[in-house]
């Protein structure tokens, strides 16, 4: 799992009202390099969670010096794209889980896959 | 080894040739998820240049040093192509300039190579090398003279007219002591003793058996297989009711490379020297198929450790070519008397389960909890089962769907839920794009091709509510078996939408002749030609023989009578499709013939549409013989009278609701906040385009 599917997900289970950002439990994490593209990379900022981008790449040790506070005209700082780009995409968690931080509720990474599947109940 | 690389002046006409070919060999790399760059780099991909068209390392090594020093060498297994990377930019540059469409001999044959830079070469995980569980292989078992007293023991001379028990079947031939195997029945008659036993030969091997605990009781049938090189055997599980636990297979004189596949897609390769015993057990017994690919020659680990050549040689770079010679195979297996109850009764003809051949098929669901165990068992199940399969012939993206996705604006969030193996997810790179599925299996093929992808179902998608601009279901709402539950589905779909968001969505039409326009589902018969044609149910279904096809619908089907709810209007069994014919009912069983033996690279790769004569496209191919889709295995999959002792490809049955003219545009317009923009019938689906208001 990369941390842009991180920032998309979510936990979903039943009568959770704040279940974002998931809390990452990793005990195995790879960093793959990717081919930077920076124009991809500034288009992707607006979509993203700021704070929770940060929060994660924090919790896994590679927050860089990333500031808490998206840094104006970033379309221009190659460095700081970069930085992005490495949070994004090149940090990957392959085993692991993460956690609701309302339920509690844990969901585990295998081989980089989140399972997101609930039980009967929970849905 | 200069010489293995002819080097001819080019005319005109062959460099249009030539410019013709790289083109075809690009379109047919883009299928394999590999992406060239016109600008010079330090790697190259060497189409042609791979094991799978039986270039060896050494050659091929031979040919690419005399560029300039190699700092690696990739040569994926079972594929028509290889990575090069120079240690510097220059050396592939000579190899792009001078290699490029000349000849490499390699033995008795040669392929023309065709070089194109990457930016970067993959090396790809290699899979584990654990064996199946189960299986035990002990190398040296008998010695060389035991080897040549077992082999003249067997008289393959003395054929006699009414027995059938010595049978030239077109792979091998084979000969069976103390019980018959029928291939007619995939079983044997256990009121019927052949009256020769068990050659005495085979006395001292078994004791010992016994005697280090491979077995516990001793056998008491034999099948001698001998398999002369280029001949192999269908992929098969030995028939469960048939024969006990324990399998033992001597394996003399050459060796071969038995290939063992789980339902989940593993394959493990397992290297049989000769005078080897492998015993099978358990899982690897009852669950995991195995066979022998047709073949002239083998892959196995070079002789020598990687590390001795380049320490930065990758691990799958460890792999040459065996020329395979005759090889002799004893079987001994012992009568089953009472029905097998394995715990694996996916696999087992004593427990026909549900889903492998449903003796009563279900009925409609009639409450959440039926519907929810209707589509476990006959949707999510069955995906899981045949995902490798299913994946292998997912590979040709839909135009509409392409083009919708290429409408998006650049940096576009998509989701797309119900990704299969993620044959969307790369279509336009300029989006950011995010997939899931129910089921693990083909999630784990997306993860593998290097996209975001989760599992989740669809009713409930944990990505953050209005975090997408575009959504895409393709082929998926027609596996929830109640209008509530479908509903539900565009709901969750609409949820996941940014206000302007919009979403397509695809299911599968009742209508497959629509403006006079015969469907390709239902036209496509001919389908080892014509493969992925629908986006929905392309050519995998498997049929045995052209089937009719109605040009109306078959009477007393009126879909609107079967039309159901959650109310439940019918308990009507669920009827069972059969593939390539019109639909006589909205809500039916499609089987899915598993074709375990045909591995996706033989379905998808370059190599595959070279072996076609009409396949013009320059990647020339063929020294492995078995490597071809049509020949063998393939084609005998599915032709159990051709296999030893095994239980037919097994048949899988997904439960679809197929839509009628219009329903998907009604059960879109009762949900909140949202338009249908468009609506049309693609090939047999009915598709609409949403917006979020």
């Amino acid at each position: 799992m990369k941390l842009l599917t991180h920032n998309m997900l979510t936990s979903h289970v039943k009568g959770v009202t704040k279940g974002y950002p998931l809390l990452i439990k990793a005990t195995e994490v790879k960093v793959n390099e990717v081919d930077f593209n920076p124009q991809f990379v500034s288009r992707m900022i607006p979509k993203l969670e700021w704070s929770a981008l940060v929060q994660a790449a924090d919790q896994l040790g590679h927050r860089q010096d990333l500031p808490g506070d998206l840094v104006p005209d970033y379309e221009k700082n190659e460095d700081f794209l970069k930085k992005v780009h490495r949070v994004l995409l090149e940090v990957e968690v392959l085993e692991g889980c993460l956690q609701c931080p309302e339920s509690g509720r844990e969901f585990p990474i295998s081989r980089g896959i989140p399972n997101m599947l609930l039980n009967e109940d929970e849905v | 080894m200069e010489s293995n690389v002819k080097t001819v002046r080019k005319g005109k006409d062959e460099k249009k040739v030539l410019r013709k070919q790289l083109k075809a060999s690009h379109t047919l790399l883009k299928h394999e998820g590999i992406s060239t760059t016109p600008q010079p780099t330090k790697s190259l991909v060497v189409a042609n240049g791979g094991l799978g068209n039986g270039v060896s390392r050494e050659d091929l090594a031979a040919a690419l040093k005399e560029m300039g020093e190699l700092e690696s060498l990739v040569m994926p297994p079972h594929k028509p192509y290889a990575f090069v990377t120079y240690r510097s930019e220059a050396g592939a540059r000579k190899a792009h300039t001078v290699l490029n469409g000349q000849k490499l001999q390699c033995g008795e044959s040669s392929v023309t190579l065709y070089l194109s830079y990457v930016d970067s070469v993959k090396h790809q995980e290699e899979a584990s090398f654990s064996l199946p569980d189960g299986l035990v292989l002990v190398e040296d078992f008998v010695s060389p003279e035991e080897e040549a007293q077992l082999l003249a023991a067997v008289d393959w001379s003395s054929t006699d007219e009414d027995v059938t028990a010595q049978k030239a079947l077109k792979h091998r031939r084979v000969k069976h002591y103390g019980f018959e195997f029928r291939y007619d029945n995939n079983n044997v008659d256990k009121d019927k003793p052949l009256p020769a036993g068990l050659p005495e030969e085979c006395v001292p091997v078994l004791e010992r058996c016994l005697k280090d605990g491979h077995i516990s009781i001793v056998p008491d049938q034999l099948t001698v297989n001998q398999y002369e090189s280029g001949q192999g055997i269908p992929p098969h599980v030995d028939t469960h009711s048939a024969f006990e636990d324990t399998i033992l297979s001597l394996s003399l004189g050459a060796k071969t490379v038995m290939e063992f596949r789980h339902p989940d897609g593993r394959v493990v390769a397992v290297t049989l020297p000769g005078r080897s015993l492998l015993v099978m057990k358990a899982e690897s017994r009852y669950l995991w198929m195995h066979r022998i690919t047709p073949r002239k020659f083998d892959l196995v680990p070079a002789c020598e450790p990687p590390s001795h050549t380049s320490p930065d040689f990758g691990t799958q770079s460890g792999l040459t070519l065996s020329k395979r010679g005759t090889r002799t195979s004893f079987t001994f297996r012992k009568i089953r008397h009472e029905p097998c109850c394995c715990a694996f009764p996916s696999a087992c003809d004593s427990q026909r389960t549900a889903s492998a051949s449903p003796p009563s098929p279900p009925s409609l669901p009639r409450c959440h909890a039926d519907a929810a165990r209707l589509e476990e068992e006959y949707v999510h199940r069955v995906y899981d089962a045949i995902a490798s399969h299913f994946s292998s012939t997912r590979h040709t993206p839909w135009p509409h769907v392409c083009r919708f996705l290429s409408s998006l604006a650049p940096g576009s969030v998509l989701a797309d839920v119900g990704c299969g193996n993620g044959k969307y997810l790369g279509v336009n790179p300029q989006l950011v794009a995010v997939g899931c599925d129910r089921s693990s299996a083909l999630v784990q093929i997306c993860a593998q091709r290097g996209f975001h992808a989760f599992v989740s179902d669809a009713l409930s998608v944990p990505l953050r509510t209005a975090s997408c601009d575009a959504c895409i279901s393709i082929a998926v709402i027609h596996h929830f078996s109640t209008r509530k539950r479908r509903l539900e589905a565009v709901s969750e779909l609409v949820r996941l939408l940014k206000p302007g968001g919009q979403a397509l969505i695809y299911v599968w039409a009742f209508e497959q002749e629509y403006n006079k326009q015969r469907s390709k589902y239902l036209k496509d018969l001919n389908k080892s030609q014509n493969r992925d044609r629908s986006p929905v149910e392309n050519s995998s279904e498997e049929t045995q023989e052209p089937h009719k096809v109605p040009s109306v619908r078959t009477h007393g089907c009126n879909p609107t009578e079967n039309l159901q709810d959650a109310s439940g209007v019918a308990e009507s069994k669920l009827s069972v499709h059969t593939n390539r014919t019109a639909f006589n009912s909205q809500d039916l069983l499609v089987p899915w013939h598993l074709k375990g033996g045909k591995t996706q690279e033989e379905e998808e790769s370059p190599s595959g549409l070279s072996s076609r004569p009409d396949a013009h496209s320059g990647f020339d191919s063929s020294v492995l013989s078995g490597s071809r889709p049509n020949s063998g295995e393939a084609t005998h999959s599915s032709d159990t009278g051709q296999t030893s002792g095994c239980s037919p490809a097994p048949v899988f049955h997904r439960y679809y609701h197929v839509f009628e003219q219009g329903e998907l545009e009604q059960l879109c317009a009762q949900v909140a906040r949202v338009k249908v923009k468009s609506s049309y019938h693609d090939q047999g689906n009915w598709c609409v385009v949403l917006e979020k208001e």
